[in-house]
């Protein structure tokens, strides 16, 4: 036992003055739980962009990067807090790419990024409430906040010159946060929600739910539910009753089943969904497939988030967490030259020789407010029973 | 003038219309629990999922003439499917009464008993049903869908409010309407159906009689699947078919049952719409309504609606707890519970 012992310390010293000049970096992901289908494609895109500046040789004057995969779970706060404290004080990562859901996120934030002083860049956690945690600006997103899609949403119903709306929401956290910050939002730029009442998912009949937003009245009606659930339910019933001829459809409503369903009543409806037009997107996933994964949901989100962590590293010269977390935002945003996937190691170069890049990346990154992705949205509309692109914002 | 016509025009849209298609679906359903109440003397909570049952084997017949290429355009294909649906129904009941009714009645067992093995019975009919047909939402109305559409009425008459009036919601007041008088042509003219009374209330002296008490309960029983069988097709007509929502129909089916007197014929029906109707009345939201009769903005900028839609089921409650206090045996005097 005092053998095993013995061998194992000598060995650590040896890892570690072997790599003594390395840096490595945390992926904090829900290998298992709730989302462990996602997660296997989220950690090879991060491990994708630690490989490719890695390999390039011009990090921080031929540094090697390596990677430390440790498990969030997705929902057990307890393990995530424990997992990200081992990643840290026994791995010694010096930046956290993760965590994956927005609950163990806040937790890992709050217990052990913010006291360690280690950066945490999440590629998946969207909660609005994480827009306003306390974070010493240690903590980034590259996806965007729900709180966005309202805002989006608000302008294109301001662009329509659509000057009040109803508004149904199905009953739970998504449906809610999202109403909230539609109406924020709404009401903030001159419009009225007339009405903003739940709906429960799985119901045989919405007549009642439709007579009391009918009564409200409105221009629009905003169903901030699931297409296959309650909000066709709603959209089929106010038709029906003819209380409402347009309707806004958040991302949750948007696919072929509802115009399907719905018919040719449903044509001038309009809505967002996430989306970019950017030619990173297409990139990212020539390279995810050489390198022998799929582009999946977030993928492109965890490769941007190691790529901004690479890129402020060498931007400030070092890996320590208080001194690059100031230069994230300015290699995310203009000025400078544009970065898009696989060409890291000319950002890389530029950076070293003292020149500015603008990081683009898979998924048209640009870091707003308190670190978070601006987050790109695609209009549509529905036309001749087709979900129609409009444009991308 | 016009706004009191307008006010008219949306309480029929939004109340009258829709009020009297879920009035007769709850009738109908109310009608079959009534039924078995009267007969076999227990609150039959499979019958929701009966009426899952026979609107399943409909769909499964629509399809398959759909494939055959029949149709009764513009009516749905669903209507000549249904004689299909309702054989299901019964049989299913039969088999039901043979294997678990049956037993449970030679034990002679109390209500509370009856009802148990009818929550067990309501399971298992989910289960198959779900195992049959999946979980997910149908649409089988292939039927011209609007006989008058909301646009189509206010170009017509000129008002600001449309009335709209689904096809699905005529067929259903219309076939509802049949099917009552029927059974009541049946319980008060037939031979059978006078021998149903009789053991109903008292089922010695009609066995004294001469009355086959297998006979009337097979009667009961097949009545009830026919009746099952239509209203849960309808309710799929009307609104769409999810075998989970039947799990939550029987609880204003019960509703309607109790508040018009159990064991009551006529009861089931009125109960049915006075639990419809008020469902609609006090979940709507009256903020129009006054404006076009006192004027915009009077009464504020309140949407006057006295309960939310969310609390919908929750009426049906209310009004069964003052029934059961006031008048226990409901509206028709029927059996006490």
């Amino acid at each position: 036992m005092k053998k095993i012992f013995a061998i194992t310390v000598l060995s650590a010293f040896i890892a570690n003055s072997a790599f003594a000049d390395d840096v490595k970096i945390g992926i904090l992901l829900g290998f298992t739980g709730p989302i462990e289908s996602l997660t296997p494609d989220m950690a090879s895109g991060a491990e994708l962009a630690i490989k490719e500046a890695s390999d390039s040789g011009a990090f921080m004057s031929g540094s090697k990067i390596l990677a430390v995969r440790g498990d969030s779970t997705c929902v057990d706060a307890a393990a995530a807090t424990a997992t990200a404290e081992r990643l840290i004080t026994s791995d010694g990562v010096s930046a956290i790419m993760g965590a994956d859901c927005s609950g163990v996120t806040t937790a890992v934030l709050q217990n052990v990024a913010t006291a360690k002083g280690v950066v945490m860049i999440s590629p998946s956690a969207t909660s609005p409430a994480l827009s306003t945690i306390e974070d010493n600006g240690l903590f980034f997103r590259t996806s965007p906040s729900d709180a966005r899609q309202g805002q989006v949403l608000a302008q294109i119903l301001k662009e329509k010159n659509i000057k009040s709306a109803a508004m149904s929401y199905t009953n739970n956290d998504y449906g809610k946060g999202l109403a909230d910050s539609i109406q924020k939002n709404f009401e903030a730029i001159g419009g009225k929600i007339t009405i903003s009442a739940s709906h429960e998912d799985g119901k045989g009949d919405y007549g009642a739910e439709v007579a009391a937003l009918a009564q409200a009245g409105g221009d629009v009606l905003i169903v901030a539910g699931y297409l296959d659930q309650g909000g066709k339910g709603v959209i089929q019933a106010s038709i029906d009753a003819g209380a409402f001829d347009t309707f806004v459809l958040p991302d949750g409503m948007i696919g072929d089943s509802l115009p399907a369903a719905i018919g040719k009543d449903l044509n001038g409806s309009f809505g967002t969904l996430p989306g970019t037009d950017s030619p990173g997107a297409g990139k990212f996933a020539s390279l995810a497939t050489t390198a022998g994964f799929k582009a999946g949901p977030y993928a492109p989100q965890s490769y941007d988030a190691a790529a901004l962590m690479i890129m402020a590293m060498q931007a400030a010269g070092t890996s320590d967490s208080t001194k690059f977390k100031d230069k994230v935002m300015t290699v995310a945003n203009a000025p400078g030259e544009k970065i898009y996937p696989g060409e890291l190691s000319k950002a890389l170069k530029i950076i070293a020789s003292g020149g500015e890049v603008d990081y683009v990346g898979a998924t048209d990154i640009e870091l707003i407010g308190p670190g978070e992705s601006a987050g790109s949205f695609q209009e549509i509309v529905i036309k001749d029973q087709k979900i129609t692109p409009v444009r991308y914002r | 003038m016009e706004g009191s016509l307008n006010s008219m025009a949306l309480l029929a849209n939004y109340i009258l219309v829709p009020g009297l298609a879920y009035g007769s679906q709850l009738a109908l359903g109310a009608l079959g629990v009534t039924m078995i109440y009267a007969v076999l003397n227990f609150s039959n909570f499979s019958h929701g999922e009966i009426m899952s049952f026979g609107a399943m084997i409909t769909i499964l017949v629509t399809y398959w003439f759909q494939g055959l290429g029949i149709s009764v355009y513009p009516l749905p294909t669903a209507l000549i499917a249904l004689p299909v649906g309702i054989g299901g129904a019964i049989l299913l009941c039969l088999l039901l009464d043979k294997l678990v009714f049956s037993f449970y009645r030679q034990q002679r067992s109390n209500s509370v008993t009856y009802l148990i093995v009818s929550i067990g019975v309501m399971f298992v009919i989910g289960g198959i049903t779900r195992f049959i047909i999946g979980p997910d939402d149908r649409n089988f109305n292939d039927g011209e869908r609007f006989i008058l559409k909301a646009r189509a009425f206010k170009e017509m008459t000129g008002l600001s409010e449309g009335v709209a009036i689904k096809s699905s919601q005529a067929i259903t007041v219309a076939s509802a309407f049949i099917v009552v008088a029927a059974v009541f042509w049946f319980l008060s003219r037939t031979r059978t159906g006078k021998s149903m009374r009789a053991y109903s209330n008292n089922p010695d002296l009609a066995l004294l009689s001469g009355i086959d008490p297998n006979r009337v309960v097979i009667i009961a029983w097949v009545i009830t699947a026919g009746l099952a069988a239509v209203s849960g097709t309808l309710y799929g007509l009307d609104k769409s078919y999810k075998p989970l929502v039947f799990l939550h129909l029987v609880l204003p089916i019960f509703a309607a049952a109790i508040v018009g007197g159990v064991g009551s014929p006529l009861g089931a029906i009125v109960g049915g719409f006075v639990i419809a109707f008020s469902e609609l009345f006090i979940t709507f939201a009256y903020k129009k309504m006054a404006a076009y009769l006192l004027g915009d903005g009077v009464l504020g900028d309140g949407l006057l609606q006295l309960l939310s839609t969310d609390y919908k089921f929750a009426v049906s409650f209310i009004i069964l707890v003052i029934v059961l206090l006031i008048k226990p045996t409901g509206i028709f005097s029927g059996k006490s519970i």
